[in-house]
């Protein structure tokens, strides 16, 4: 059977169901023709799994403000983030969430009725003095919460929705961006979207390490293809690991269960993190406690020996936990059979959220080389964009502040910009690629297995770059990744049919997996600096005289280039990390 | 262990009958179904085709008939299933292609109910105000991930295709039961219809099928009540703006 081809026209695209995709597709769909494309069904997307809360400096119970919460989130990312991008990201942070319970949003409430508040990782009141609350939020199913009430929303406004339509490629041409090509899942046809902009909201790609909060289908699509048309990507070697996932399986238990008070305990009972951060000590930032994870583990004070800690909720009232908790609760019950009301929770560090990513300017614009060059027509949003808000480590909370602070101006640019702009013309070729790669993968003959392939690179990426690194790994870990890319050319998709090829889908997901696997593992190899995330065991220090910028990793053929941009730095100057 | 796991299988581009096809794959009692079904699908048939994402019952991807039950994949664990383990789409949507089915009618129903905030006052600058009383009382309808399970173990859904069904309810109980909400009488022509919540017989199979422990038959029995009074509940608590 041939595969169809169907064309659209389009003001703008949004490929992309998250919250980032979804704010954008309201806020662009208010005023001109806006198509939202998602491999998911919207409310699958990943967004609806984010638990703790969305950070903002509302002060309804504790003093706070603005500033505080920008100090914090360039501290938090070890001075990388962009701090007129943080700025920006803050101030708005306290209208968005107003907007979004005018939406319906339904917020825990405190007894005046005001949106409740709760502690999280990193925050504070003074510029470090104590933890604050700021983290607002609906139970821990805070995500779900703002994924289902913006659907709901682009529902009430009638947006067009293509949903099962997995991104192919997108299509640039005379220097700017025209257009995409998506496979639809149900019929196999190939969809081109003509359209005077583009906004990829495609999320993150945790599936590249082995043990990850990430759901199976976060493969960084819309990094991976977007670089390789030439675009570069910004900060990859930052990748963070989260201190608490569910022993061996990744599930992510929230920083908020630490918020109200839950505590880490080593092999032997102890608090260790009152030694590695005696102010914040469980409420340090993600980066310091997954180190202080692993150097427990190593100096052989982990659970019975093995690579685990435990998490301590027993302390606390039951009450909350059932009530403030009660999907982490589930979890831990379900997937463990252990109750975390009686008993301690085993828990390791978990690859969860990806700094790196497409870089743009605060309109999300992509902009495409060190002198942040616009690429006319191209956004991005969320976690597939790098702004930089988070810098070398993201702070808890403020992934969900960036998707919507940032999906909602990228979605107001386009609206203000396609009035002025012509439809772009297509490229003669504008189906080629797409075609190429589908029909290599569908036609290879007894190749290899792309789950073999796979697992091989979350295991490498596991041992060799993880939360801590150094040269003879990050070596080791680049040529297996190299011999995976060449494997990966003659990977054979068994199902020939047309109509929901999850196995071609999984493989063309693989692919990009490669891709940001390797951009990640280059980046990490330069960086000789330990900063945020990123920790160098033959590098352990900060290095602001070398190091103090973001790395930029360009696809040329067949290889990765390298170049640097300056961080901007407007109030906060770099000063030692201490906590 | 050795486990052994029936799958009705189904590709109409392939073969135009669905067959029941049985696999032995390697799984530790722990394991999710899922975890199962991605054994089958890397190691034995790449063409099994299923929808997954979250792999924790959040994302609502993945409800399927497992030993004649609706349940999440992700949210079953081997030890608690007898072998050999029968895995079937769900019921009363048409399959696509394996445990694939075809959802757009059950989204037709959910958008019938206008899920949404339907409140035309003035925003006020900072938030709405409401009880954490008045939150409580559609907290357990908010849980809520889209998931078909409910609908498709609903007996009078599978007698009349017509009926709006129980996802479809507990998404209007989560507005109707909002105090911000005003939203009640838009929404009245679908519910309090033949084909709305009078349908429901009080069977229950949708509160022994929802993965996210929803009271789905009690909201349902709310929904009623409301409808038999004329109105929503007057707000309990509403705090003063101070
Ligand atoms: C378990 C967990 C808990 C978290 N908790 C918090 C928290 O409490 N606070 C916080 O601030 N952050 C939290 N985060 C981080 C935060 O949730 C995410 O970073 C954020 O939701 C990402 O949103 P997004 O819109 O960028 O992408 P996503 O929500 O991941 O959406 C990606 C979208 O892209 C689509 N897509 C992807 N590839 C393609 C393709 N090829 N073609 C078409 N469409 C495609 C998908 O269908 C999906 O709709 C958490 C993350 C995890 C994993
Ligand atoms: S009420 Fe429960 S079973 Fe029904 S769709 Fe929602 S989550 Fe699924
Ligand atoms: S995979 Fe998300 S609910 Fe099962």
């Amino acid at each position: 059977m041939a595969r169809q081809v169907i064309h659209h026209e389009y003001d703008a695209v949004i490929v992309g169901a998250g919250g980032a995709g979804l704010m954008a597709a309201l806020e662009a769909s208010k005023r001109c023709r806006v198509a939202v494309v998602s491999k998911l069904y919207p409310t699958r997307s990943h967004t609806g799994t984010a638990q703790g809360g969305i950070g903002a400096a509302l002060g309804n119970l504790e003093p706070d403000s603005w500033e505080w919460h920008m100090f914090d989130t360039v501290k938090g990312g070890d001075y990388l983030p962009d701090q007129d991008a943080v700025e920006v990201m803050c101030r708005e942070a306290i209208d968005v969430v107003y907007s979004l319970e005018h939406m319906g949003l339904p917020f825990n409430r405190t007894p005046e009725g005001k949106i409740d508040q709760r502690r999280f990782g990193g925050h504070t009141m003074e510029l470090g003095k104590a933890p604050v609350r700021r983290a607002c939020y609906a139970a821990d199913r805070t995500g779900h919460m703002i994924l289902q009430t913006l659907y709901q929303q682009c529902i009430k406004q009638g947006v067009a929705f293509f949903d099962e339509f997995h991104l192919t490629d997108v299509l640039v041409s005379g220097g700017r961006c025209a257009g995409v090509v998506a496979l639809c899942l149900a019929t196999g046809e190939l969809h081109c979207f003509r359209a005077k902009a583009v906004l990829l909201a495609t999320g993150g790609f945790g599936r590249m390490f082995k043990v990850t909060s990430n759901a199976h289908t976060l493969t960084g699509d819309g990094c991976s293809i977007v670089f390789r048309r030439g675009v570069p990507l910004e900060d990859m070697e930052f990748f963070q690991f989260h201190p608490t996932g569910i022993y061996k399986l990744g599930i992510l238990v929230t920083e908020g269960a630490r918020g109200e008070g839950g505590v880490l305990l080593n092999g032997k009972g102890e608090r260790f993190m009152e030694r590695y951060a005696p102010t914040m000590k469980d409420l340090a930032p993600r980066d310091m406690i997954s180190r202080a994870i692993y150097r427990e583990v190593q100096e052989g004070r982990g659970v019975d020996g093995k690579d685990y800690v435990h998490l301590d909720l027993t302390k606390l009232d039951p009450d909350v936990v059932e009530r403030k908790l009660p999907d982490i609760t589930d979890f831990v019950r379900t997937y463990l059979g252990v109750d975390p009301v009686k008993e301690l929770v085993p828990v390791q560090p978990t690859a969860h959220y990806a700094m790196g990513g497409i870089p743009t300017n605060t309109n999300a614009q992509v902009v495409a080389d060190a002198k942040n060059s616009v690429l006319t027509g191209l956004y991005a949003a969320g976690e597939c964009a790098c702004v930089s808000v988070h810098g070398g480590n993201r702070l808890g909370t403020n992934s969900l502040v960036d998707i919507v602070v940032f999906g909602r101006r990228g979605g107001r640019h386009i609206a203000e910009s396609v009035g002025k702009m012509e439809l772009p013309p297509l490229p003669s070729d504008a189906l080629s690629r797409s075609h190429e790669e589908i029909g290599r993968l569908t036609s290879n003959l007894g190749g290899e297995s792309a789950a073999a392939i796979r697992t091989e690179l979350q295991q490498v990426m596991m041992d060799r770059v993880s939360v801590y690194r150094e040269e003879t790994g990050l070596k080791e870990a680049l040529a297996t990744i190299s011999t995976l890319r060449s494997r990966y050319r003659k990977v054979e998709v068994e199902d020939r049919s047309l109509s929901y090829n999850t196995e071609l889908q999984e493989a063309l997901e693989l692919g990009y997996l490669l891709d940001l696997a390797w951009a990640t593992t280059v980046g990490a190899l330069a960086r000789t600096e330990s900063r945020g995330a990123h920790s160098r065991e033959d590098f352990p220090k900060r290095d602001d005289a070398n190091w103090l910028k973001h790395s930029l990793a360009f696809a040329t053929d067949g290889n990765i280039k390298l170049d640097y941009k300056p961080v901007s730095i407007t109030r906060f100057q770099p000063k030692e990390r201490i906590y | 262990m050795q486990i052994r796991i029936k799958i009705k299988r189904y590709n109409p581009e392939r073969e135009p009958k669905e067959q029941w096809r049985e696999y032995a794959v390697e799984a530790d009692p722990m394991d999710r179904v899922l975890d199962a079904l991605h054994a089958v699908k890397w190691q034995r048939d790449g063409s099994l085709a299923f929808r997954r994402s979250c792999a924790h019952g959040i994302c609502g991807s993945d409800a399927m008939m497992i030993n004649g039950r609706n349940r999440l994949a992700c949210k079953v664990l081997i030890k608690d299933l007898k072998q050999p383990i029968t895995i079937e789409p769900m019921r009363g949507f048409p399959v696509l292609k394996d445990l694939i089915v075809d959802m757009t009618r059950f989204f037709e129903k959910y958008r019938q109910v206008k899920p949404y905030l339907i409140n035309d006052t003035p925003e006020p600058k900072t938030e709405r105000l409401q009880s954490p009383e008045d939150r409580e009382r559609y907290d357990d309808t908010t849980k809520c991930i889209l998931c078909g399970a409910c609908t498709t173990a609903c007996p009078s859904f599978w007698a009349n295709k017509e009926y709006v069904g129980p996802a479809a309810i507990v998404q209007a109980h989560r507005f109707l039961f909002d105090s911000r909400d005003h939203g009640a009488a838009e929404r009245k022509p679908v519910l309090d219809d033949t084909m709305g919540v009078w349908r429901c017989r009080t069977i229950f199979s949708c509160t022994d099928a929802c993965p996210r422990g929803i009271q789905v038959t009690k909201a349902i029995g709310e929904v009623k009540k409301l409808l038999a009074t004329g109105g929503p509940p007057p707000a309990t608590a509403v705090p003063k703006p101070s």
